[in-house]
């Protein structure tokens, strides 16, 4: 596998740090956003005045148990669902203004490919829809297959791939336009540990270098802490945002950093407000 | 061999699993119990025609010579299997393709207008399906028509048809393959429909994500998703297609085409004739959907359908 400081282009200053996020204008901004869904029987409250404000460059992972609203939340970013009540904007812009500028690029829970393009076309897709040039269509996919680790299996189809490389392909896809701003639901959910561990670092140089934002869902603390600027840790239905945890590990930090008291901390401070949110349930 | 299975049942077991695998066996026991029910029922529906010749006769018949008789018959009731096989070899063999004695000929008829039909009939259906899944008011007001023209026998509308454009001057091929359109168009509208709407909701939020045009979600999803689905209603539409262009030989009393060879032998009471030519739009018809099994087969791999 390439790293990534060779993959990227590198239109690139030093890496972030906290203090420099605080002065970028706002990515995502969210107001008392509601969301209830309206099904057969009962209404379900999906989203529950949820107040977020996302900087430019900040990674910022949402946490919390299962249903309790993660991938709705992302979807209104995204402008897939119309809240039903409060205000949110994304680069300033409304989600739909922003989805039609094509300001974000989205990784599914789910991979999502289309299994009549091999591995190779699934990443171009994009790309073609946004009319890149062939040339470049070509040399993109085989940057971002390379950069998950799935160069050898360009012209494979999805159903030759297991589910984890599957979500590879589906996360290097959403990187191969190179969104200002990535929407990543759970993308390293179906990966063994060692995978895991090598794409938050691959993941973690990307966004130190192309200064993206970044909106992270994950179910595992370790992993938010290691990646995130802040973490958001939402409560069961409905959702709601619990507590904001500022997490303000040393820039070009590497796996050795989960070991340091400082991360050990953080990921408590996190287990805690998790703990607290699901007291309320029972 | 009941013994023999006895003493040695796991080599016979093998040996019948090896063939149950295959469809050798099968088709093999199928075609076997149809042939000798077959000539049982020659023998017994031609039993009338057989006692009258040996009245006229006044001879009193031996049950072979009765039998040889009933399977032998110039004119029978149901022709033996041997009788049309005959037939079937001579008009297909023995004959200069281009001669209306040659059932090659007549299926070449036929089979033309059947495809150029199919082909109509085709890219009606995917007009249709497109328009349908496309436009919500096309969706509901063209499908109760378009399945209501289904309801209406073809029979009845063939001679019609055959008027109509017969007064515009199109006769021959156009007429029938008119017909065969009319029939096979139903089963690729209903068939496109189903999978022109077969994404999921991922695979099209994934192209709002990317704020996709409708051209490129139709070029780029629906209609790969598709695909599949066409070629399984293509299946079914060249066939029906077929029998459309014969249904389309019966009323005008065409003079080539296996629809005329069928009408002309019931006509001058040749059954044999007549059964030969079922045989061989029975194999037309199989030819034809063999053809599009096999496009089917090459353009699904292309598309990384599993083997
Ligand atoms: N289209 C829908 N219609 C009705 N209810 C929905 C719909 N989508 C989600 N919900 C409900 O909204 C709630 C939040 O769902 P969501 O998918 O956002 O959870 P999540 O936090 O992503 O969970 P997980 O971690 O399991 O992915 C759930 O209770 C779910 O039942
Ligand atoms: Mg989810």
């Amino acid at each position: 596998m390439q790293t990534l400081r060779t993959a990227m282009p590198m239109n690139v200053e030093s890496p972030q740090t906290a203090s420099q996020i605080g002065n970028r204008p706002v990515a995502i901004d969210m107001r008392d956003l509601s969301l209830t869904f309206e099904t057969a029987d009962a209404p379900v409250v999906a989203l529950s005045k949820v107040n977020l404000q996302v900087k430019a460059g900040e990674f910022v992972s949402l946490i919390g148990p299962s249903g309790c609203g993660k991938t709705t939340l992302m979807r209104v970013m995204a402008d897939l669902e119309r809240p039903t009540g409060g205000k949110i904007t994304v680069n300033g812009l409304s989600p739909e203004q922003a989805r039609l500028a094509r300001a974000y690029g989205y990784v599914f829970q789910a991979p999502a490919l289309y299994p009549w393009r091999s591995v190779r076309r699934n990443l171009m897709l994009p790309l073609e829809i946004m009319g890149v040039p062939r040339e470049e269509r070509e040399t993109r996919a085989a940057q971002y297959l390379d950069m998950v680790g799935l160069k050898d299996f360009a012209n494979k189809f999805p159903w030759q791939l297991s589910g984890g490389m599957q979500q590879r392909v589906s996360i290097a896809r959403a990187l191969s336009f190179e969104p200002k701003l990535l929407l990543m639901d759970e993308p390293f959910g179906a990966l063994d540990e060692i995978t895991r561990d090598h794409l938050n670092e691959q993941l973690l140089r990307l966004w130190e270098h192309t200064q993206k934002t970044v909106i992270f869902v994950t179910h595992s603390i370790p992993e938010a802490v290691f990646l995130s600027s802040r973490i958001v840790v939402m409560s069961p239905r409905p959702g709601r945002i619990l507590e904001v945890i500022d997490c303000d590990l040393p820039a070009k930090r590497t796996l050795d950093v989960r070991e340091t008291p400082q991360f050990l901390d953080i990921a408590h401070r996190v287990r805690l407000a998790l703990r607290a949110g699901h007291s309320y349930d029972n | 061999m009941t013994t023999e299975a006895l003493t040695r049942p796991v080599g016979l077991a093998a040996t019948f699993g090896h063939l149950r695998e295959g469809t050798a066996l099968p088709v093999t026991v199928v075609l076997l119990v149809t042939i000798v029910a077959w000539y049982l029922g020659a023998i017994w529906l031609n039993s009338g025609l057989v006692e009258q010749k040996f009245e006229q006769t006044d001879k009193s018949a031996t049950t072979a010579e009765f039998i040889d008789m009933a399977w032998s018959l110039d004119r029978p009731v149901l022709p033996a299997p041997h009788q049309v096989a005959i037939e079937f070899y001579d008009s297909v063999f023995t004959r200069d393709v281009t001669s209306p004695r040659s059932l090659v000929y007549h299926a070449y008829v036929t089979g033309s207008a059947a495809v150029v039909g199919f082909i109509f009939g085709t890219l009606l259906g995917i007009v249709l399906a497109v328009g349908i899944v496309s436009w919500r008011t096309l969706d509901r007001s063209l499908l109760p028509w378009i399945i209501a023209s289904q309801t209406v026998p073809i029979l009845a509308i063939a001679p019609m048809i055959i008027v109509v454009l017969g007064n515009v001057g199109l006769t021959g091929l156009m007429p029938k393959a008119v017909i065969s359109m009319y029939l096979c168009f139903f089963p690729i509208t209903i068939g496109m429909v189903k999978g022109l709407r077969s994404p999921d909701p991922l695979q099209l939020d994934l192209m709002r994500t990317y704020s996709a045009n409708r051209n490129q979600v139709f070029w780029k999803l629906r209609w790969p998703a598709s695909v599949a689905f066409l070629f399984t209603s293509l299946k079914v539409a060249i066939a029906i297609s077929l029998v459309g262009a014969i249904v389309g030989e019966l009323p005008t009393g065409a003079q080539a085409g296996l629809g005329a060879r069928l009408l002309s032998g019931s006509y001058y009471g040749q059954t044999v004739q007549i059964w030969s030519a079922l045989f061989m739009a029975a194999l037309l018809g199989m030819a034809l959907v063999a053809v599009v099994e096999l496009a089917e087969r090459l353009t699904l791999r292309r598309m990384g359908a599993r083997p």
